[in-house]
């Protein structure tokens, strides 16, 4: 699809008439229709989406809570940087913001890995079983992020969640005892762990469909001449697969790594309240600074909001830079 | 498949076991990534259909010994607040999502025409600005966007909080970089070639559009509307926030918290709600599957 749209648009001279109309209505149409064309969608984008990014920033240097949205309060006082100077001296946000970016790791490393590999098995199994696996990958991928926090809440529940009661049945010489009534959701590294496995189960569809799709734009004959030279599977892959399939490589990883910093819903369904800050995860923290807090700490919400996107920013300014060149913006 | 490639015919003796072996194997691990994918969604449905009895019991089964449909009768017929059930809350999810579906659809379009079609000065500029707001996660700008809707609604008297109008504006404009993405592609693959020739056939730039670019674009509408209306039907967190303490106005993903936690959690009932949110979001994924990963992945893979 992408080359033809290239070519498309390649071919077409700088100024093209628009179709139909006299030459007088054509001139005057070449002018002004494109902006009529994305206005309502740009105004729309820079109400709800551009303004509030400023705003935010905005927020982030002024003292500002709930109070000043009262009837004639008085407006928010500037403060400087007291907001980040506050965050960077807080020893519990930067314990947070190193659970984001572990919890993000494993999320991003765990669903990359397990997607990657699943993409190849696709490949290599016959059609219709492979078509199969991907008509099932489709439910977890499916499955609306709130019901399968709740899925997995209620599979690793005390006493009788699946997960609990399976692992309280293994032998102890293997999975150790007492499971039957271990609590997944009040320490961080179980819960973390069960946030990480709802994450990875829902997200590594994509990267499998994702994968197989690049699998089958590569030319068969690479393999062969790789299998001539005696190559493995491993090596195939380093050696064919992975350069060939780099640039969507790139761009899942970029997808992925923002898609999990700002993962909510399922830490919202797993933590169930705002008591325990130790399991707080970025986005979590923006949310609770914000509307939880009493009073509600917009200031300082912003604060952290601007920590996120510029978090995300540098990880994206990379792909942003391969779209650009990739001639995307033309 | 590799083992074939020695030619001495003792190899070739022990090939099909190795084959066999290794074919073994894959279709193994093919089992697993299917009973993987599909386990949490059974647990879902199983849960649904188990009556009370056994839900809390601690012989936990693998298959429910009876079924039943108790708990998908208390989702579709009790009133969890006076007068409001489960077809109110549909109601309320299918204003949102189909109002933004329709919105984005003709503001989509109409961007994409216009970045596929024509040149013009902000074209970069309008391209660039939608690649760098889909990196902007919602959940930052979440707190301007409550203000603005607070102060908004202060000065004018407009309703946009504790209502569906604030989401249904939110829900669009969020799947609007995507979907101008995605329909851009699908436009300037329509080859210029047939609307000139139709315009020189003296069609109108109207007719041009509806006969000629419409029926071939409907294919990329109908994905990108599909993911707009995934992206609405799910979201949780905005409505959340924007609809607060208005649990009349509360949409299906929000209505699953009335029972949870309140007066015990409710499994059963918790798991037959999942399952009627997700079967619609189901039924789209398995048609437009692939499309919508073409259009996530728009422009990474190319020659």
């Amino acid at each position: 699809m992408a080359p033809t749209a290239e070519a498309v648009r390649e071919q077409s001279p700088p100024e093209p008439p628009p179709p139909g109309g006299g030459p007088k209505p054509r001139r005057r149409r070449s002018l002004s229709t494109p902006y009529l064309l994305i206005g309502p969608a740009l105004a729309i984008l820079v109400l709800v989406l551009v303004w509030p990014i400023v705003q935010m920033v905005w927020n982030s240097l002024h003292d500002y809570t709930v109070r000043n949205l009262l009837p004639n309060a008085p407006a928010p006082e500037w403060n400087g940087f007291a907001h980040y100077r506050r965050l960077l001296t807080d020893p519990e946000f930067w314990a947070i913001l190193r659970n984001t970016v572990v919890v993000c790791v494993l999320m991003v490393g765990g669903t990359m890995a397990l997607g990657t590999l699943i993409g190849i098995l696709l490949h290599k199994l016959p059609r219709w079983f492979s078509v199969t696996v991907s008509v099932g990958m489709m439910l977890a991928w499916a499955t609306p992020a709130i019901s399968a926090s709740l899925v997995f809440r209620w599979l690793f529940l005390p006493e009788r969640g699946l997960v609990n009661v399976a692992l309280d049945g293994l032998p102890d010489w293997l999975v150790g005892s007492g499971w039957l009534n271990y609590n997944w959701f009040l320490e961080p590294v179980p819960l973390f762990s069960v946030l990480i496995a709802v994450i990875v189960w829902q997200s590594f569809p994509f990267i499998a469909v994702s994968v197989l799709a690049g699998l089958k734009s590569i030319p068969h004959e690479l393999y062969e001449a790789v299998r001539v030279d005696g190559a493995g599977g491993w090596r195939s892959f380093w050696n064919v697969t992975f350069p060939m399939l780099r640039p969507l490589f790139a761009l899942l990883l970029v997808l992925q790594i923002i898609w999990d910093l700002r993962v909510f819903t399922q830490l919202y369904i797993l933590a169930n309240s705002f008591q325990n800050k130790s399991v707080y995860l970025l986005s979590y923290y923006i949310y609770q600074q914000g509307f939880s807090a009493s009073p509600a700490n917009y200031g300082m919400g912003s604060a952290i909001a601007v920590v996120m996107t510029v978090m995300i920013l540098v990880v994206t300014a990379y792909y942003l830079r391969i779209m650009i060149r990739q001639g995307e913006t033309r | 498949m590799t083992a074939t490639a020695s030619a001495t015919p003792r190899r070739r003796r022990r090939a099909p076991v190795g084959v066999l072996v290794r074919r073994t194997g894959l279709y193994a691990a093919g089992v697993a990534v299917f009973l993987f994918s599909v386990f949490p969604v059974y647990w879902m449905v199983a849960t649904a259909f188990k009556p009370v009895g056994e839900i809390f019991s601690k012989d936990v089964r693998l298959f429910p010994a009876t079924l039943t449909l108790e708990h998908f009768d208390r989702v579709l017929n009790d009133e969890l607040i006076p007068g409001v059930n489960f077809w109110e809350f549909l109601v309320n999810s299918l204003i949102v999502t189909l109002g933004s579906v329709a919105a984005g659809a003709v503001l989509s379009l109409l961007a994409a025409v216009a970045v596929a079609r024509f040149r013009f000065r902000m074209r970069s500029a309008f391209i660039i600005l939608l690649l760098v707001i889909q990196m902007v996660p919602a959940e930052a700008l979440i707190i301007s966007v409550f203000i603005n809707f607070r102060r908004f609604q202060d000065a004018t008297g407009v309703q946009m909080l504790g209502n569906l109008t604030g989401i249904l504006v939110v829900y669009t404009a969020v799947a609007l970089p995507i979907t101008i993405m995605m329909l851009r592609g699908f436009v300037a693959s329509v080859p210029r070639e047939l609307e000139e020739a139709a315009a020189i056939d003296g069609a109108s730039p109207w007719t041009v559009f509806w006969r000629i670019l419409m029926p071939l674009v409907a294919p990329g509408l109908v994905a990108a509307s599909i993911f707009a209306f995934i992206t609405a039907w799910n979201e949780f967190i905005v409505a959340l926030t924007f609809l607060g303490r208005s649990t009349e106005e509360y949409t299906l993903p929000l209505s699953l918290s009335y029972y949870f936690g309140r007066y015990g959690t409710e499994w059963g009932a918790i798991m037959a709600a999942s399952t009627l949110l997700t079967l619609p979001v189901m039924a789209f994924f398995l048609f437009a599957q692939r499309r919508m990963v073409s259009g996530l992945t728009l422009g990474a893979v190319k020659g």
